[in-house]
């Protein structure tokens, strides 16, 4: 037995080790979620992250990680066979000079949740950065989908806080869905402790 | 650890009630979490508007946690465990080997999963365009690096001892020399950003980041440690890590 080891921040110089291709490193992730050969809806999730100023972050770090268009996760503990090898779930994300992120996926299906409830089509979100000491988890939900009303987990979100985790469609743009994320503030997002 | 919520009394019964109920389902241990840092160390002052003030909300652990991106030895090239063999020339400063294994709480091997490593140079300078150390970079030292664990959860890669480093947190802030870890682990919920120390270093007291830590055991085990035999004679210091993940919850806490 064994106590863990501690988490500790990316610091300002993550992209050295977590996004290296600028250095001549070889990359080996992407914010390409779904080739476009994978079976779903396509989609586009943009948005910003800021700091408790309003500041947007230029130096931060997104991970998602979410079933496939049937709620598939490529991974063991689901143990249903996948409709297509080339969808890992997993994409990675550094913010741009404007606090800018953006990844290319389909929409997720329902999940199974506790007691035998659905959860409603959602994305795992990590972020990282200097100041953040130990990745923040929240989650992303289609604000359109009805499936929301009945998510065990939404449930557990104090109503007034809820349209945090909501992705909007952006109405200039078909097929993008807007996310920004707040760590602090008026419109802090919810994160999550599992 | 101090989560926010612990300030805010009305959360605290979603929260209680919450972890009644999800008890018996938990797959990985939430006792450990006493390890991490609190998102808040004021001492370290960009967490001041980069931590959340809002409690967390704690949710039950659901396939979507207990499931997570599996990459493995398809990922990681062998040369990229040798951060001084990507130049022309080799890097300046002390060649050293680390080395350990990836093991769960409860004592158990992380087979195959991966490490990525990045660093600042042996005079204390990052390649990236952000850092203005007014210390020389080296042509020879990219400073990022991959290795994944074997089927006992070993890893080892061989690289140069990084520098300390001046931040501006505060007046005369400096970094203790520190190599930055990554690693997946399992599932979602055992992914683990961290960083390396060396032993004896006498910036630890100073540090705020190193300090977020509030237990002292915990920061030891940040704290790698020189090894003889893996010492290679005329050629690297030889450093011993082993890295812990989070485990399954029957874990018992305060075993250490
Ligand atoms: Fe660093």
């Amino acid at each position: 037995m064994s106590g863990r080891t501690p988490s500790q921040t990316v610091g300002p110089f993550l992209h050295v080790g977590l996004a290296p291709a600028p250095f001549g490193f070889r990359e080996i992730f992407s914010p390409t979620v779904a080739d476009a050969g994978v079976a779903g809806t396509h989609i586009r999730i943009e948005g910003r992250v800021f700091d408790g100023e309003g500041t947007p972050l230029p130096d931060a770090m997104l991970e998602i990680w979410q079933a496939d268009s049937e709620g598939r996760y490529t991974h063991p503990a689901d143990g249903r066979p996948l409709a297509s090898n080339s969808f890992r779930g997993f994409g990675r994300c550094p913010t741009a000079k404007d606090g800018g992120y953006q990844f290319a996926t389909v929409i997720p299906g329902t999940v199974a949740g506790p007691d035998g409830k659905t959860q409603a089509p959602h994305i795992n979100v990590g972020l990282f950065s200097r100041g953040i000491l130990k990745r923040l988890f929240t989650r992303i939900y289609f604000a359109d989908n009805p499936a929301n009303a009945t998510d065990p987990v939404l449930a557990l979100v104090p109503a007034g806080r809820r349209d945090t985790l909501m992705a909007k469609p952006d109405p200039a743009k078909p097929g993008v869905y807007r996310f920004d994320i707040h760590i602090q503030g008026d419109n802090e997002t919810v994160f999550f402790d599992a | 650890m101090v989560k926010p919520c612990e300030a805010e009394p009305g959360h605290m019964d979603l929260k209680t009630k919450h972890q009644d109920e999800a008890h018996m389902k938990d797959t990985y241990s939430r006792a450990g979490d006493a390890a991490d840092p609190p998102y808040l160390s004021p001492d370290y002052v960009g967490t001041r508007i980069r931590s959340p003030k809002q409690p967390l909300i704690i949710i039950p652990q659901t396939l979507s946690e207990i499931t997570g991106p599996v990459y493995g030895h398809s990922d990681a090239k062998p040369e990229e465990a040798d951060l001084t063999k990507q130049h022309a020339g080799e890097p300046l400063g002390e060649r050293i080997i680390v080395k350990g294994r990836v093991l769960d709480e409860a004592g158990r091997a992380v087979p195959n999963t991966l490490l990525e490593i990045w660093q600042c140079n042996a005079a204390g300078r990052y390649i990236h365009e952000v850092d203005q150390h007014p210390a020389p970079l080296d042509p020879n030292f990219t400073g990022a690096g991959r290795v994944v664990t074997d089927a006992e959860g070993r890893y080892e890669y061989t690289t140069i001892k990084p520098g300390a480093y001046p931040w501006r947190n505060h007046n005369n802030a400096w970094r203790p020399a520190h190599i930055h870890l990554s690693l997946f682990g399992p599932s979602f919920l055992t992914r683990l950003v961290t960083q390396m120390y060396f032993p004896g270093d006498p910036l630890f007291p100073f540090d705020p980041i190193f300090n977020s830590v509030t237990d002292a055991k915990a920061r030891d085990r940040m704290i790698c440690s020189f090894d003889m035999e893996t010492t290679k004679p005329e050629w690297a210091l030889g450093y011993i890590f082993d890295i812990v993940l989070r485990g399954p919850s029957e874990t018992p806490p305060d075993l250490d």
